[in-house]
């Protein structure tokens, strides 16, 4: 909302008040300023200049010199290229040095050999349009005598006070609880509320109805649907002159960010940005028959709007129709079939009020978001629409723009009843914390035009927003001062906040992988559906079914990610691609997995993926490992993993649980998939269910007795296959060993002609130990006998011969 | 014989006075004191002298023996003392040489920041809650006094599923649910999370970013309790000198509503870049429950009152560190990464 203080002064005086003053006072009452200007602010020293005399440049055809008056004591001269100027054409003169629109400096100098102390200026160089200035000419000078309706000037006039460009616009924010200050009386009334001033509102007067015609000899309105449209209020105007509207009125529209069309669609504009109330202007010749129907569009009904594009209506949105078609889309747009033309010589003004949600639907629906549809989708007064037609009729008197035919058209279903909510003085002061004195609050609510009486405070009927105590509490404080509640502590009890059991466990494990080296990313939670390809999911994996976005901003955004580890692969593969050393990235967030059935929401699990270069698969593992002791999950098993495509077939594993359910995957990236993401080395990744990991992890611990008697250990070398896994003999000789079993070290693994083809040696350090005495060497050389048999018996494997 | 011990020690003081190595000391020690030593063999010799004599030469020769030794061990301290200061010397290293560093990684930004609000607000007694991000219309606009077709769903652009399953646009979705959790007040709960608004990426835009809500049900909560709560929270958050300014807002779930600045951390307010020359940083938004809100979650606005606070977490991490960028907060380039 642009408001030209100019305009704002007519209904409220606040010239003595500095611009900067108002609007910090504005923003604290609650009509937030996003900025404020003075109106043509780059042009200076630009004046009403009378051109004397035209004479040809003597070394250029296409150049004349002027002699120009411009106030001062002797007379300017000007060489221009333009071919509209004559001697006795009033022209605005850029008087070097001077500045127009844009900042442009415009500074004496020679044009082929002749001195031109200035420049002449088109509308463009006063930062005008044709709409703003339509006497001019496109191409020309704006010849200021032209326009019949500009005041007195003469020459040496600075040339924004002669065309009404020298006003402060302040640009606020209106929230869309608050409609009512969409306009210039709008913001009047919270001007002077805040400033506690006395506003003074303007009452039509029309002048010279002609007595003896009617509007009903030539319009009958029907309102089909009252819901849809609580009131709708007509006018006629006859002997119509269509012209452009005067200069001040222009200026008006032009400071307030509105294009000029002509004087009838001018003074629609005008009446909406000052009084908030749309209207529409339909050309009468246009309608067949003269009876409008307000009526709800029957399926698949035409539609032509002002701006040329057809529509297919739907059932339920709102048109206004003569007997044969639709000439408005209720609230949103006027039709072509009865456009204003220069031609129109009857007008019918219409000003009514439509439900904001019909009115939004239709808009929406239609792609067709307009000034008028943003106002009325917000709640519009229906106590507005008489007024706002009455002030268009008198603008058009005033212009001259034709006769106001007598008697009105208001359709309404009934007065909107007052709104009234109970005025609690006691319980506002302890529900803001404040002491603001009863009278005080009565004095802010009545500046702000609520009565108060009796114990009850009554609404005006352009605040729909206020309806219970929050609502009156907050048009007190907003006056009163929000920076004036005193800061309070609330009165619960003392205690601690505490994390969600998972988000403890995240936490916890995002500090754990930080201090194993790894990076903690950030991504979109929604992915291209190509990352399932990237990592070579395959095509039947139940993953590959996401939550899919119904209104995307592209593919790239349009699914919800099932897994993590594409979006940490492309954070890995961004920076290997701007040569980062060694890196280890991860994320912990959620996936979305969708549920079977499609009206539910998706679960929500943590996962969290690891990639990293620079390293092995060992060194992965003991990432997981860490992990995994950290949580306290002792119990599981790793296996070796050859079916997941992601990965390499003979360097993945999984991590199973003791309930035989899997918490985490890793290994190298297969070198296909590596290859998706640019990696020529190799990458290791994993996958942690951080979900179920968070629901197992358990950090109680019991203190046990640190060891007081000695280990006793034992080397064993087996001579094993090739494809034997380490983890295979562990596992016999755990079991085997027992309970004296304490440590079981891996330390040589031997490959080499002497042991034969397809052969390896594995060695292992056993260490045995007894919590309650010192093991006897025939005690150790019995487990170690236990671990040599079950290692045979179970594998096959017998001590390798030295 | 009495010479003869006269010379050993002389002899002997003069030879450990000359001494340069512990060997040598240790050669000496056998030669003069040893089983076949010097003054050892004079012992001997004592059986032939008569009983007079005796003590008085043992006197002597006794005095001999511990002059030796205590000086054999005074240059044995010496000694060890002169060679521990040559080795100290000889192991000399140059100390601005580049460290072996210990390679950790960092919590990302928007986390680092993230935790510290959290860690402020459970000192302040909050729980942290947590809500679903794909939520239902229900969660994140009927139930907070925004119904459909009302015009402030414009100022947050959906991401739907269906028709009522969306991606919530604010994590004031989570006061719902936690007034449901909670049966009955008091309730103090902060809830941080993704959130999603379809806007295209730029510097200041991002079709998913973070928030913080935050929500306060009991009896007598009242405006003030929102401004104390805030001001302490922006006082941890951005420093003991920070004020903060409420201006008139509005948002359908809280009435009044307000719009909050904190003072700028950079300059104090006396304008500087960051703040944008203001000297006053828009961080937050907030106000007292409207009581359909509370009517909706079964609560009774007549009983109890509440407010609600909401703030965006890419704002403060990007005030806080000078992030001009808001794409880098999501490239996870470890360039930008490393900074934090």
């Amino acid at each position: 909302m642009n408001l030209p203080i100019s305009w704002l002064n007519e209904f409220v005086d606040v010239k003595d008040i500095d611009i900067k003053n108002y609007c910090d006072r504005m923003t604290d009452t609650g009509s937030k300023v996003e900025g404020w200007s003075v109106q043509a602010g780059d042009i200076e020293n630009v004046c009403v200049g009378k051109i004397i005399s035209v004479e040809q440049h003597p070394d250029a055809d296409r150049l004349v010199i002027c002699s120009v008056d411009v106030g001062e004591e002797k007379s300017r001269q000007i060489v221009t290229a333009a071919t509209n100027v004559y001697a006795g054409a009033y022209v605005p003169v850029a008087k070097a040095p001077a500045k127009v629109a844009g900042g442009v400096s415009i500074k004496s100098g020679k044009l082929r050999g002749a001195v031109s102390d200035g420049m002449f200026c088109s509308v463009a160089e006063l930062g005008l349009t044709l709409h703003d200035m339509p006497y001019a000419v496109e191409d020309g000078i704006l010849i200021l005598n032209d326009d019949p309706t500009l005041g007195d000037y003469k020459p040496g006039d600075d040339i924004k006070e002669i065309l009404k460009l020298s006003d402060n616009i302040v640009e606020f924010e209106i929230t869309p609880n608050r409609p009512d200050c969409l306009s210039v009386i709008g913001m009047a009334r919270e001007t002077a509320a805040s400033f506690e001033r006395t506003a003074k509102y303007h009452t039509p007067v029309l002048r010279a109805e002609d007595k003896n015609d009617n509007v009903r000899k030539y319009l009958s309105v029907t309102v089909k649907n009252s819901t849809l449209c609580p009131r709708y209020t007509a006018k006629v105007i006859k002997n119509v002159k269509i012209a452009p509207s005067p200069l001040w009125m222009r200026m008006r529209l032009h400071a307030a960010g509105v294009r000029p069309i002509n004087n009838i669609v001018d003074i629609t504009n005008y009446v909406m940005l000052e009084y908030g109330q749309p209207m529409h202007a339909f050309d009468y010749a246009c309608l067949d028959g003269n009876a409008i129907v307000v009526r709800e569009a029957d399926e698949g009904e035409k539609f032509r709007s002002l701006d040329d594009i057809d529509h297919t209506l739907s059932a339920g949105m709102l048109v206004i129709a003569d007997e044969k078609k639709p000439v408005a889309l209720a609230g949103v747009m006027g039709g072509a079939n009865s456009e204003i033309k220069d031609t129109t010589s009857i007008v019918v003004f219409e000003s009514a009020n439509f439900m904001g949600s019909s009115v939004r639907i239709t808009s929406r629906a239609l792609g067709m978001r307009t000034e008028s549809s943003g106002r009325f989708e917000k709640g519009l007064d229906s106590e507005m629409t008489r007024i706002a037609i009455e002030r268009a009729c008198e603008l058009a008197e005033l212009l001259g723009a034709g006769d106001v035919v007598d008697g009105i058209i208001d359709v309404r279903a009934g007065e909107k009843p007052e709104a009234a909510v109970k005025f609690e003085p006691d319980r506002i002061n302890r529900f803001l914390g404040t002491n603001i004195p009863e009278d005080r609050m009565v004095s802010i609510l009545e500046s702000l035009l609520f009565r108060v009486n009796d114990g009850t405070v009554y609404v005006p009927s352009w605040r729909d927003d206020v309806r219970c105590m929050n609502d009156i509490a907050e048009e007190i404080i907003r006056i009163w001062g929000y920076n004036e509640i005193n800061s309070t502590n609330f009165r619960s009890g003392v205690k601690t906040g505490e994390y969600t059991p998972r988000k403890a466990y995240s936490l916890r494990l995002n500090n754990l992988l930080c201090s194993l080296g790894c990076w903690e990313t950030c991504s979109f939670s929604f992915i291209s559906p190509k990352y399932y390809d990237k990592i070579r999911m395959p095509n039947n994996d139940p993953r590959r079914k996401s939550v899919v976005i119904r209104n995307p901003l592209g593919e790239d955004t349009s699914v919800m990610r099932t897994v993590l580890l594409p979006s940490v692969l492309e954070s890995l593969a961004h920076n290997n691609n701007s040569h980062a050393e060694d890196t280890a990235l991860y994320e912990t967030a959620s996936v979305y997995l969708p549920a079977e059935d499609k009206t539910l929401q998706p679960s929500e699990p943590l996962q969290t993926a690891i990639a990293f270069y620079g390293g092995d698969f060992y060194t992965m593992k003991g990432i997981i490992e860490t992990v995994l002791d950290d949580a306290g999950v002792l119990n599981y098993r790793t296996a070796s993993k050859s079916n997941d495509p992601t990965y390499h077939p003979g360097r993945c594993a999984e991590i199973i649980l003791s309930d035989k359910s899997p918490v985490a995957v890793f290994g190298e990236l297969h070198p296909l998939t590596a290859r998706n993401y640019g990696f020529d080395m190799p990458v290791y990744a994993a996958v942690i269910d951080t979900e179920k990991l968070a629901s197992i992890a358990c950090f109680d611990r019991t203190y046990k007795q640190i060891p007081r008697y000695p280990a006793v250990s034992r080397d064993f070398a087996f001579l094993c296959n090739a494809d034997t896994e380490a983890g295979s003999i562990e596992e016999v000789i755990r079991r085997a060993g027992g309970k004296l079993v304490e440590k079981i070290d891996l330390f040589d693994v031997f490959r080499g002609e002497k042991l034969g083809a397809g052969k390896k040696s594995l060695a292992f350090n056993v260490s045995l130990r007894s919590s309650d005495h010192t093991l006897t060497d025939d005690e150790a050389d019995k487990a170690a006998e236990k671990i040599l048999h079950a290692v045979e018996n179970e594998l096959g494997f017998k001590l390798r011969e030295m | 014989m009495k010479e003869k011990l006269k010379h050993i020690r002389t002899s002997a003081l003069e030879q450990l006075d000359a001494a340069d190595s512990t060997e040598k000391l240790e050669q000496l020690r056998v030669k003069f004191l040893g089983k076949k030593g010097e003054l050892t063999a004079v012992l001997r010799g004592m059986g032939a002298l008569s009983p007079d004599e005796r003590p008085a030469i043992g006197q002597i020769a006794n005095e001999i023996r511990e002059s030796v030794e205590k000086m054999i061990a005074e240059k044995k301290e010496k000694l060890s003392a002169e060679f521990l200061q040559h080795r100290l010397e000889s192991e000399k290293i140059d100390v601005t040489m580049p460290a072996k560093r210990f390679n950790i990684g960092h919590r990302h930004p928007l986390a680092q920041v993230e935790d510290e609000m959290c860690g402020i607000f459970r000192s302040m007694g909050f729980d942290i809650e947590e809500g679903p991000e794909v939520e239902t219309d229900y969660y994140n606009f009927q139930a907070l006094n925004t119904p459909e077709n009302h015009p402030a769903r414009d100022s947050q652009d959906t991401f739907y599923i269906t028709d009522n399953i969306l991606l919530r646009s604010q994590t004031s979705s989570v006061q719902v649910h936690a007034m449901e959790r909670a049966g009955k007040p008091p309730i103090r709960v902060v809830s941080p999370g993704r959130v999603y608004r379809s806007d295209a990426v730029d510097a200041t835009h991002s079709p998913m970013f973070h928030q913080l809500e935050g929500l306060v049900v009991d009896k007598d909560i009242t405006m003030g309790d929102l401004k104390g709560t805030l001001e302490t929270f922006a006082r941890r958050m951005f420093g003991n000198d920070t004020k903060i300014r409420f201006r008139p807002h509005h948002f359908p779930f809280t009435e009044p509503s307000a719009e909050i600045d904190i003072s700028c951390f950079m300059c104090g307010g006396k304008g500087c870049k960051v703040c944008k020359g203001e000297g006053w940083i828009e961080i937050l938004g907030a106000g007292m429950v409207h009581p359909n809100v509370l009517s909706c979650s079964g609560i009774d606005p007549d009983a109890y009152s509440g407010f609600a606070f909401g703030m965006g977490i890419e704002r403060i991490a990007m005030k806080k560190y000078s992030i001009d960028d808001m794409r880098l907060l999501y490239e996870n380039d470890l360039r930008f990464l490393r900074q934090f």
